[in-house]
């Protein structure tokens, strides 16, 4: 009998849930898990995330991983999509913004008290991630470039993966600083911001439906939640500038 | 190539083979305790040496993490004492190297050491000659094919070394970038053909390590 309503349940079950998977920017982490976890109490669909570098997710779109909805830390990385035609453009909304913010160890870390001084010998090590590829490291390269010392520190830079592990980095104390979104720093009682960057690079996350997404009407569904009042309200209790 | 990619092969060169000389004295001693001697606790070293091998290298790169990092027992103290630090350079590359080959040099300068026939040290034990004179002109000598072999493929394993080393070392271009790192980001950069030319490097040096070890071994047979 139990066998049997399991089976029941299982064939059952897959009609009624749509599994929408979402690849998102590493940034994105802590606030879309609870704006999922509410959306799935909501609603009949599942949410299955793939955090990492946008960067990343952007290769593993092209090289055909299934994915619905793509959640970009930066805009060239959808352009990039959009121009291969992997990304339903008709879908595509910026929502959020972001600001940079230099961290360091909250325990034994040098202090800071200008931007410029990150030029400064005594600071070792600068996490960063990977600036070449990486949305969070392309911002901050911007950013140490029109202070005009990108390359007096571009030799102490320690690239990372994503922007998460530049600010883990900082929270184990194995560099002196490192530049990330002021969300990430906020996940983190181990660091300690010392200058928020106030005309950096304009940041911006847009999000858009996948063009060969399994779960289409699905993505969309979330994506319409995600520009809902509840979820701009979660979104800027993580920090993020909210585009009303 | 391009000059940036020589710079990772003669970075890669120089770590792994710093990495393989330094693993040389502590291997070859630990190698000849395992096979000459019996002693309280030899199952127990013989276990943590072989450790590295089967352990997820990100494991083990992690423990390295935490010992060596500016927070750890070792990297704190170094941190503290001499404003040194490990994780995240050129020092760090070679730890996690030294920890990965280390067991494939210890079995097969230990395999090589058990072959020697144990008669001809003890002949030259009647003859007088003492410990140390018997490994270095009996026992060394005879095992030579087998730890050389050893050595190349500990050498081959730390030119490889990926997992370990990312975490305690990252992947910094001209200071800790390998040839393992370096395939990653170009993967990572969508710089394919750049990632192809150093993997055929990499295969390179690998058939070279095996067939020259293989070819040791063979003339012993």
């Amino acid at each position: 009998m139990m066998c049997r309503l399991l089976l029941a349940l299982l064939v059952v079950l897959p009609l009624h849930a749509a599994e929408v998977r979402v690849f998102a920017a590493a940034s994105l982490t802590d606030a879309l898990t609870e704006i999922a976890r509410d959306y799935e109490n909501r609603s009949s669909d599942k949410v299955v995330f793939n955090f990492g570098a946008s960067s990343i997710l952007a290769r593993q779109i092209e090289a055909g991983a299934p994915a619905d909805l793509f959640l970009s830390a930066d805009e060239e990385k959808m352009n990039a999509l959009v121009a291969r035609k992997l990304i339903d453009p008709r879908t595509r909304v910026s929502v959020l913004s972001n600001k940079l913010v230099i961290v360091v160890p909250r325990r034994g870390g040098k202090s800071i008290t200008d931007p410029r001084q990150l030029a400064q010998p005594r600071i070792r090590s600068i996490a960063l991630a990977e600036p070449s590829s990486v949305p969070a490291g392309i911002y901050a390269k911007k950013y140490l470039q029109s202070l005009g010392i990108w390359s007096a520190v571009a030799k102490k830079i320690v690239p990372t993966d994503n922007v998460r592990a530049a600010l883990a980095a900082v929270v184990a104390g194995n560099v002196d600083a490192a530049i990330v979104y002021r969300t990430d720093a906020r996940i983190s009682k181990a660091v300690r911001v010392v200058h928020e960057v106030m005309n950096g690079p304009r940041i911006s996350y847009p999000f858009a439906v996948v063009a060969d997404a399994e779960q289409p009407r699905a993505a969309r569904r979330l994506l319409a939640h995600l520009r809902s009042q509840s979820a701009r309200d979660t979104f800027a209790r993580y920090g993020f500038d909210v585009i009303q | 190539m391009s000059s940036n990619e020589w710079a990772i092969l003669g970075l890669t060169l120089r770590t792994a083979a710093l990495a393989t000389l330094l693993i040389v004295p502590p291997g070859l001693a630990i190698a000849w305790l395992l096979a000459r001697r019996r002693w309280r606790g030899k199952s127990l070293v013989e276990t943590l040496v072989a450790l590295p091998l089967v352990m997820p290298p990100v494991a083990t790169g992690l423990i390295l993490l935490q010992l060596l990092g500016r927070r750890g027992p070792v990297g704190g103290w170094l941190h503290r004492t001499f404003d040194f630090d490990i994780v995240f350079t050129w020092r760090a590359v070679v730890i996690a190297m030294m920890v990965m080959s280390f067991p494939l040099f210890v079995r097969a300068a230990r395999v090589a050491f058990e072959e020697v026939n144990p008669r001809l040290e003890q002949i030259a034990r009647t003859l007088g000659a003492h410990e140390w004179r018997v490994f270095v002109t009996i026992t060394l000598p005879l095992a030579a094919r087998g730890v050389l072999s050893g050595l190349l493929l500990a050498f081959a394993r730390a030119i490889g070394e990926f997992g370990a080393t990312i975490l305690v070392a990252g992947n910094i271009p001209g200071r800790t970038q390998t040839l393992s790192l370096a395939i990653y980001n170009f993967v990572q950069l969508g710089r394919d053909a750049d990632a192809f030319r150093l993997l055929v490097v990499a295969v390179v040096i690998a058939f070279a390590a095996v067939w020259i070890t293989e070819a040791f071994l063979r003339r012993r047979a």
